[in-house]
């Protein structure tokens, strides 16, 4: 009797396996045809830093030159943060900002550490270049080019 | 027009439709087998949530020819110390069985190479030297791991070939002739389908194992034993297999929509368009089955065939020998 239970059970669990199979069969693919299509980066996608703008005066970043980035970086990455102090400003100006991003690891440490939050994670995945002085950013250019 | 009259006159009418079948048939094998591995991929790829082929052609159709071209164009390696009548002889055996198998298959009540009143003796015969060329395949290669892809798979189909016998027979008693003509039109008012459904079903896994499609394909076996019996092979003698596997699976599924499904019968379209609908709905089925099921192991293998399904299919023959006899 248990054969026949067996035979019935099995046959059962194969009908099982193949509903699942054609249910895939007519389900929607989940290929994104790269780089026809493209896919939402997520908030928290890590690509190079970028400086974010003074709300008060969205002329300047809002980095005050303190070098806690610099400091902070455990690959040495951030290589040059200059500025000065400009007319009717309480804090210093960044003019450049020299970042190598081939030792970047993506740490996060300098956006951490900012005292005043001038540093976020851009979503820039695309970045390409023939030789190494393509990922020398200069973050302060970057910035005058969105602005 | 008036030579072909002439030509016709000679040879004689009945040899002339013979031939125009033949090259028919032949057409036949290599459309399918061009289209079965376009199918395969996209039917594999959505059931996996993906495309398929897409870039060769519109929906990837011209993929096959692709395919031809790169095989066409790799070098043959005949590796040393290969038993060479053998190796060479297995990848042009391997499609005879097919070809002999598509002559008497009724494509429709007029469209069928020859009615030979044994039919379905002769398809199986012939489908025994399918084992043969796969057997002689592994043992020219002169490597053991296509040697036992070989020997599993002769294991294999000596063991699937009882039921899949018995579970026709059951079909040739409610007939009472071996002809395919006589079966597909003995069921003109019901399905054998209908009568038999443990005979399909029997029968039906009995031919996915004599193809050596998953889950019966060991002797392929792409994860296990390298690629099985047919390692030793490169470039068109490969794709020779490759194909032979692909029109396998046409000639079990039109013997079954033949025996089972009514054949060419069918209310509105002509007979034809039924007989390719039944038989790609069955080739669908298989492909499915491949993409559903894992392997069995080879025990497990040769327990299910000695165990259940001769077993199932015996009583089920005694079964139908008493009702007839009523």
């Amino acid at each position: 009797m248990t054969y026949v239970v067996d035979i019935v059970k099995g046959a059962f669990s194969l009908l099982v396996g193949m509903g699942v199979t054609i249910r895939a069969f007519f389900m929607p693919v989940v290929t994104v045809q790269y780089p026809r299509q493209t896919i939402n980066i997520s908030p928290r996608f890590r690509g190079h830093t970028k400086l974010v703008a003074d709300e008060e005066n969205p002329e300047r970043t809002k980095c005050i030159v303190c070098g806690m980035c610099e400091r902070n970086c455990p690959s040495k990455s951030i290589k040059r943060v200059t500025g000065e102090k400009m007319e009717g400003e309480k804090k210093k100006t960044a003019t450049e900002y020299i970042l190598d991003f081939t030792t970047c690891s993506h740490c996060g440490l300098c956006v951490e550490t900012c005292p005043v939050d001038a540093l976020a994670f851009s979503a820039d995945y695309n970045a390409v270049g023939y030789n190494r002085e393509d990922f020398y950013y200069d973050l302060i250019k970057e910035f005058e080019k969105r602005k | 027009m008036n030579e072909l009259n002439n030509i016709i006159s000679i040879i004689g009418k009945e040899t002339a439709r013979v031939i125009i079948g033949l090259v028919g048939v032949l057409i036949i094998v290599v459309v399918n087998a061009l289209l079965l591995t376009w199918v395969e991929r996209k039917v594999s790829g959505r059931m996996q949530r993906r495309i398929g082929p897409k870039e060769v052609g519109p929906f990837g159709l011209i993929q096959p020819i692709a395919d031809g071209l790169k095989l066409l164009g790799k070098e043959l390696l005949t590796p040393a110390n290969v038993d060479r009548p053998l190796y060479f002889l297995a990848p042009i055996l391997i499609f005879v069985p097919v070809l002999v198998s598509f002559v008497v298959i009724p494509f429709d009540s007029y469209l069928q190479v020859k009615d030979i009143n044994v039919g379905i003796l002769v398809i199986l015969a012939f489908s025994s030297l399918s084992v043969l060329s796969i057997l002689i395949a592994g043992w020219g290669s002169n490597n053991k791991y296509a040697l036992i892809g070989a020997i599993r798979s002769v294991a294999q189909n000596i063991a699937y070939e009882i039921p899949l016998l018995l579970s026709l027979l059951a079909v040739v008693f409610m007939v009472n002739s071996l002809s395919l003509k006589d079966v597909v039109e003995a069921q003109k008012c019901v399905w054998f389908v209908v009568y038999q459904p443990f005979a399909f079903l029997i029968f039906f896994i009995a031919c996915v194992a004599e193809t050596n499609r998953t889950p019966f394909d060991l002797p392929e076996a792409e994860s296990e034993l390298v690629a099985g019996f047919h390692t030793e092979y490169s470039g068109m003698r490969f794709a020779l297999f490759f194909l032979a596997e692909y029109t396998n699976i046409m000639i079990v599924s039109a013997i079954a929509t033949v025996f089972f499904l009514g054949g060419y019968l069918g209310p509105v379209l002509p007979g034809i368009v039924w007989f390719f609908i039944k038989t790609y709905l069955l080739v669908f089925v298989i492909m499915w089955f491949r993409w559903t099921f894992p392997r069995v192991r080879f025990d497990q293998l040769l327990n299910f065939s000695w165990k259940i399904l001769i077993p199932v299919s015996l009583v089920n023959l005694i079964i139908t020998g008493g009702i007839l006899k009523l």
